[in-house]
């Protein structure tokens, strides 16, 4: 088996390893690509050296850093403290952001309709099939929705996003929780799947009646009708970024080991409810310690100077207070 | 040959053995190069099987015969389920519907093409067909996800499904609600795809038939149609079944066109209007995120096209071989 995926890696990563010797590597989550690659240019623009990201999925990334076919991986899904420990990695929350439930119905206009937890749980678990289900009609009493039966659209593949999602559902909804429960790749009660988040926004914005759930900045980017959520303090929130942030902002990130937080489902009053990190992976005793040296002196620049990049693409940077516990643990624990 | 009689005449007995020696190393290295590059076919073949069975293994032993028959597929469960039906429904019914929708219309396009089309649009429709052979399958995906998956979702699906509302079985099959990623669109899709496969091989057996034996049959009376039925066919049956065998095995393994618009879920339902998936297409929108016993279930998936695929092929074989019997008696 591991034979098996050493050629998948090779085969994935090769090209770019042997064309571009003196750059950076990494693969991984497919949700802060857009980020990275603007990171990449600017940083390239200022320095001279490039950085060869492969949104491969987080899945997939992790496996490539465990392989050691990449100086980095990405991962939205942080991996337990004993497995790190197991293989002797660290990982970091390079940047956050959010998720969003997106819809298709005539007439609706972005942010009008209200979800909570536990109706997105019984949409995606087919109980409630319509879209002029009491269940729905309760916590949207002035619009008029159609009897149209809903279209659900996920991930088709493994994701990270999806994990987010599924997280949150599990903790809203008990039955979810049961019956689906939260990973990268669940058995999906109903709907169609689509892959990537392009996918799945693509396919929202093509079918009628649809529901779907995508990172925020697809969902701004190809205009789709975003809902309202109900969050854990029982006020209806908007996806903005100072919600995003409100999220953020409660999570302890000091008292969690190695980082390990979910942003989901957060206390606060403006939280979002479905706010997520994505997380860097890398080995402590790296093999090739100059290109190990390189990509962190890249990501160090990112918290210096990114920071406006990335909420121009929607994503929230890091606070300042977690960036200093990231760099002493760099200091503290990758060879050099 | 006279010339080179003489010459090895003239320089004696012992340089004669010499040459006919050169002669047979040369045969020699001939017969084992080429042996050892038809050789090397069981050998790519053989190991591609072996890789597949050692990586389906921990698979094999955890579910058994049971990943055939069980329809639930959740790789997130503890342990993970892993069943095989839902997928080989999908292939099943998406090329069962692809070649009941592609073998006329391919074998009408090649009969009209040797036997009734004029002359200048000859060239015109056989360029169409092999143009649709060109386009890549990822090209079909996209057109399936923003044209025609649409188009169908708003106008034939509705339709049928009104058309069938109520009428026993046929009601079942096209039920609604109408959804434009579905097993009817990836067949219909499939079918454009393989169409090409069909219809250039059928043009050529169709050409091989000798010109008298139709001739002979216009002479006494016989109509375009008789000749096609009672001439053309029966002489080119051996290559028109290889050309849609060929397609068969086309439809059964294709992925990205049929990944896009099939919906991948893993489900078996009784309409063709709602969404599944089928083996490869499962394999490729997992294969990247599976680990454990999850990537082993999908190698498994893999090795049981390889042997659906095997066995559509040998049985076409016989089935040839059959009826080359019964042409022969």
């Amino acid at each position: 088996m591991n034979f098996m995926r050493a050629i998948v890696a090779a085969g994935l990563v090769a090209a770019s390893t042997s064309a571009f010797a003196a750059d950076i590597t990494g693969a991984g989550a497919t949700f802060p690509f857009p980020l990275y690659s603007k990171w990449a240019d600017a940083y390239k623009k200022e320095t001279g050296n490039g950085l060869n990201y492969q949104s491969i999925g987080s899945g997939a990334g992790i496996k490539q850093i465990v392989a050691k076919t990449v100086t980095f991986g990405a991962s939205d899904m942080p991996l337990k403290p004993e497995q790190l420990e197991k293989e002797g990695m660290i990982q970091w929350p390079q940047a956050m952001g959010a998720l969003v439930p997106v819809v298709n119905l005539e007439g609706v206009k972005p942010g009008e309709l209200v979800f909570s937890g536990e109706l997105l749980g019984d949409i995606y678990l087919g109980k409630v099939k319509t879209w002029n289900d009491p269940a729905i009609a309760k916590l949207n009493p002035k619009l008029k929705l159609p009897s149209d039966a809903i279209t659900v659209v996920r991930r088709s593949d493994g994701s990270g996003t999806t994990f987010l999602w599924t997280d949150y559902l599990s903790k809203s909804n008990a039955e979810w929780k049961a019956k689906a429960g939260s990973g990268t790749a669940v058995e999906w009660p109903t709907g169609v799947g689509a892959k990537g988040n392009e996918g799945v926004a693509g396919n929202v914005s093509q079918t009628k009646n649809s529901i779907g759930y995508v990172e925020y900045a697809y969902a701004k980017q190809n205009k789709l009708t975003y809902g309202a959520v109900i969050n854990k303090a029982g006020k209806t929130v908007l996806p903005t970024i100072a919600a995003f942030q409100a999220a953020a902002a409660n999570a302890d990130w000091a008292g969690a080991k190695n980082y390990f937080v979910i942003l989901t489902d957060q206390p606060g009053e403006a939280s979002w409810p479905i706010t997520g990190a994505t997380f860097i992976l890398m080995h402590k005793d790296p093999a090739d310690k100059a290109a190990s040296g390189e990509a962190i002196k890249f990501f160090k620049w990112a918290f210096a100077k990114g920071d406006k990049m990335a909420e121009e693409l929607d994503y929230i940077p890091m606070p300042d207070s977690v960036v200093k516990l990231i760099e002493k643990t760099w200091s503290a624990d990758i060879k050099s | 040959m006279a010339v080179q009689s003489d010459v090895m005449e003239a320089t004696g007995p012992y340089d004669r053995a010499k040459a006919l020696n050169a002669f047979k190393f040369g045969d020699v290295t001939f017969y084992w190069i080429t042996r050892a590059c038809a050789i090397s076919v069981l050998l790519i073949l053989g190991g591609i099987i072996l890789s597949l069975i050692a990586g389906a293994w921990p698979a094999m032993k955890q579910y058994g015969f049971s990943f055939l028959f069980t329809a639930r597929w959740a790789p997130s469960a503890d342990p993970p389920v892993l069943g095989a039906l839902g997928p080989i429904y999908g292939t099943m019914v998406t090329s069962v519907i692809a070649m009941m929708i592609a073998i006329p219309v391919g074998l009408g396009i090649a009969i009209f093409l040797t036997e009734l089309c004029p002359q200048w649009l000859r060239r015109p429709i056989g360029i169409a067909v092999e143009l649709l052979a060109g386009i890549p399958s990822i090209i079909y995906g996209m057109w399936g996800f923003f044209v025609l998956g649409p188009f169908l979702a708003d106008s034939f699906q509705p339709f049928m499904i009104r058309l069938f509302d109520g009428v026993p079985v046929l009601g079942s099959i096209f039920a609604g609600p109408p959804s434009y990623l579905s097993l009817f669109n990836a067949a219909l899709i499939l079918a454009i795809m393989v169409l090409p496969f069909i219809t250039a091989i059928s043009v050529d057996v169709f050409k091989t038939v000798p010109p008298v034996l139709k001739e002979a049959a216009y002479g006494v009376g016989c109509t375009t149609w008789e000749v096609v039925r009672n001439v053309v066919i029966p002489y080119t049956r051996v290559g028109v079944i290889g050309g849609i065998m060929l397609a068969l095995g086309r439809a059964l393994g294709e992925t990205m066109a049929v990944t896009f618009i099939i919906g991948n879920a893993f489900r078996i339902t009784g309409s063709v209007f709602s969404p599944g998936t089928t083996i490869s297409a499962a394999i490729a929108s997992e294969f990247a995120e599976s680990d454990g016993l999850h990537q082993s279930g999908l190698i498994m998936l893999g090795l049981l096209l390889f042997v659906l695929t095997f066995f559509v092929l040998a049985s076409a074989r016989l089935m040839l071989m059959r009826l080359e019997k019964q042409a022969g008696n």
